[in-house]
């Protein structure tokens, strides 16, 4: 059998190793951690941030206690239109836990 | 309080220790005992000599009881009821007032509990089944240096089980060889690589070059990939001064997780390292060899979930606990038991799952379970399911064994498992669909396909020795 090499590069920790996804996946994604009584966020970065950066800029405050799926995905929309050029990623606060239950680079 | 005399002789146990109508206090030490006893030993008297040979007693009375004040501090048998399925055996319940122990000291609480009263003549076997510790006791002890909530934040790991890799051959590999497995793995995706149990300080590769050389490629897998990553390093060594001294060494270099085996390396070295790590911001990763010389006995020994129990307590931010599906032993309901009693903050009493006490652990941080042991992608999904996020799941032989190499490897169950819990995530049922999610994944990663190639046919389809006594029936 041929070995194949391993490329690697940049990723951006859960599901960075997956294709990016489509916007049906992104809101299922979305769907889920709305229905683990979490409250979703958007966050943006300049491209080259890193995952490790823990502090991108929040775009507006986090949503809490939103129900729609629909106003999420606008909202990861709207930070998209403004910054058409930076690294966006979605944010789900377990305020249960105190941490974070999901964080993924959407546009990336 | 009724004035006693002093009467020379050996008393019956059971007029004693043996309290039927006691009510344990809620700062009570409750264990439960699994007593195989000798022939013709009633049961009452048998489990009132575990009670008094546990606790104050001793085998003939003793002028010296009369100095203090015995019914106060005394370990009191307090139920008895059948074993399910199994008529050579029963549990007896025994409560022990909190004064009997040091404050924060597993040691202490083994050296009663589980001390000479294993030895007694009027038992054939003996098994501690379970301890309930007060929120009391919990309070006295460390606990996990970091716990699972800490960690994840220091990691920048969400909403998915953590991935690793023991790196193989376990003996033999010089320590700059060793460095470019971890590398490898690293770099192609997974969170943590590990050192084998075994992995000590042994001539062909020494604890500092292994500390130093692993760390470069953990640097290096960091800055390429621009996840954080760790590998842990084995401190564990033949005495307390070298286990610090390799720790100390360790946090010289920027290492983010130490690792030890809390058994063969004993608990008063266990708790000394968790403090130590709590103190210098070091995340502590648990093995548990020899655990199965202790636990794998239905009879006879201690049950796993009291060892993982007084980890809890003793300190450890990872420890192993069993696949249910790879090489080693472990049923699914008292694996799901005693994985809840590492990371869950109350823990109610289900006999269902071997658990026979409400555990409360009040605000101590909780330990993240780990799967390690003869898995591979296949497992994925099953993995995923049994385990949830909070836990890390370890393929060795999976990672180390793919035909392209250890970052293949790598990547190949790094694009399972996050493939497992989108699909999990999604709604979809893993264990039913679990070929059909990793086949999906597999078009867009070759990794994985060939993963799945190779493993395909490798199954661990042994019965487990160690049951739930209640599925014997």
């Amino acid at each position: 059998m041929a070995v194949q090499v391993y490329k690697g590069g940049t990723k951006y920790e859960t599901f960075s190793y997956l294709p990016v996804m489509t916007a049906d996946q992104v809101r299922r994604q979305i769907a889920y951690c709305i229905s683990q009584g979490w409250n979703p966020s958007v966050e943006h970065a300049e491209k080259g941030a890193l995952a490790t950066q823990n502090y991108w800029f929040m775009w507006k405050l986090p949503f809490f206690g939103e129900q729609s799926v629909d106003a999420v995905l606008a909202e990861l929309d709207a930070c998209h239109r403004e910054f058409p050029d930076q690294l966006v990623r979605f944010v789900a606060y377990d305020n249960y836990a105190q941490s974070q239950g999901m964080n993924f680079v959407v546009y990336r | 309080m009724a004035v006693k005399s002093y009467q020379a002789g050996v008393k019956e146990y059971r007029q004693t220790y043996w309290m039927p109508e006691y009510t344990p206090l809620d700062t009570d030490i409750l264990a439960c005992f699994k007593i195989t006893p000798q022939a013709g030993v009633d049961r009452e008297e048998v489990a009132a000599a575990v009670a008094a040979e546990s606790s104050t007693g001793t085998w003939t009375t003793v002028w010296t009881d009369l100095l203090t004040d015995m019914d106060y501090y005394k370990g009191r048998a307090y139920r008895i009821e059948d074993v399910p399925g199994d008529d050579t055996c029963f549990y007896a319940f025994v409560a022990y007032p909190i004064d009997l122990f040091e404050e924060g000291s597993v040691v202490n609480v083994f050296t009663s509990l589980v001390g000479n009263v294993f030895g007694f003549k009027a038992l054939r076997a003996l098994r501690l089944e379970d301890i309930r510790f007060p929120i009391a006791y919990v309070k006295t002890c460390g606990g996990p240096p970091m716990g699972i909530q800490v960690e994840r934040d220091i990691l920048n790991k969400y909403g998915r089980p953590l991935l690793g890799c023991t790196i193989k051959p376990k003996l033999g590999l010089s320590a700059k060889n060793y460095g470019r497995a971890v590398y490898e793995v690293l770099r192609g995706g997974l969170d943590f690589s590990k050192d084998d149990e075994n992995i000590n300080s042994q001539p062909f590769m020494r604890w500092r070059q292994r500390f130093d050389f692993v760390q470069e490629a953990t640097l290096k897998a960091e800055a390429e990939t621009g996840e954080r990553k760790g590998h842990y390093l084995n401190v564990t060594a033949a005495t307390p001064e070298e286990m610090y001294k390799r720790a100390e060494h360790a946090k010289d270099i920027g290492a983010p997780i130490i690792m030890h085996d809390y058994i063969t390396g004993g608990f008063c070295a266990n708790t000394g390292l968790a403090n130590w790590c709590r103190d210098n911001g070091m995340l502590l990763h648990i093995h548990r060899a020899m655990h199965a010389v202790i636990d794998r006995n239905p009879h006879h020994g201690i049950h796993f979930r009291v060892l993982a129990k007084i980890l809890r307590l003793s300190g450890g931010d990872h420890l192993h606990s069993g696949t249910v599906v790879g090489k080693l032993e472990g049923d699914r309901a008292p694996t799901l038991g005693f994985v809840d009693l590492m990371r869950e903050s109350f823990i109610p009493e289900d006999r269902s799952r071997g658990v026979f006490f409400d555990q409360d652990w009040g605000s101590m941080p909780g330990v993240l379970p780990v799967a390690s042991g003869g898995i591979h992608v296949w497992h994925m999904p099953a993995l995923v399911n049994i385990f949830g996020d909070d836990s890390v799941l370890q393929f060795g032989g999976g990672t180390l064994g793919h035909p392209w190499g250890n970052a293949a490897g790598a990547c190949a169950n790094r694009v399972a498992l996050e493939a497992c819990v989108q699909a999990r995530n999604e709604g979809r049922e893993l264990e039913k669909e679990g070929k059909e999610i990793l086949t999906a994944a597999a078009t867009h990663s070759p990794e994985l396909r060939i993963a799945m190639e190779t493993w395909k046919e490798i199954k661990f389809e042994f019965d487990t020795v160690d049951k739930l006594d209640i599925a014997n029936k």
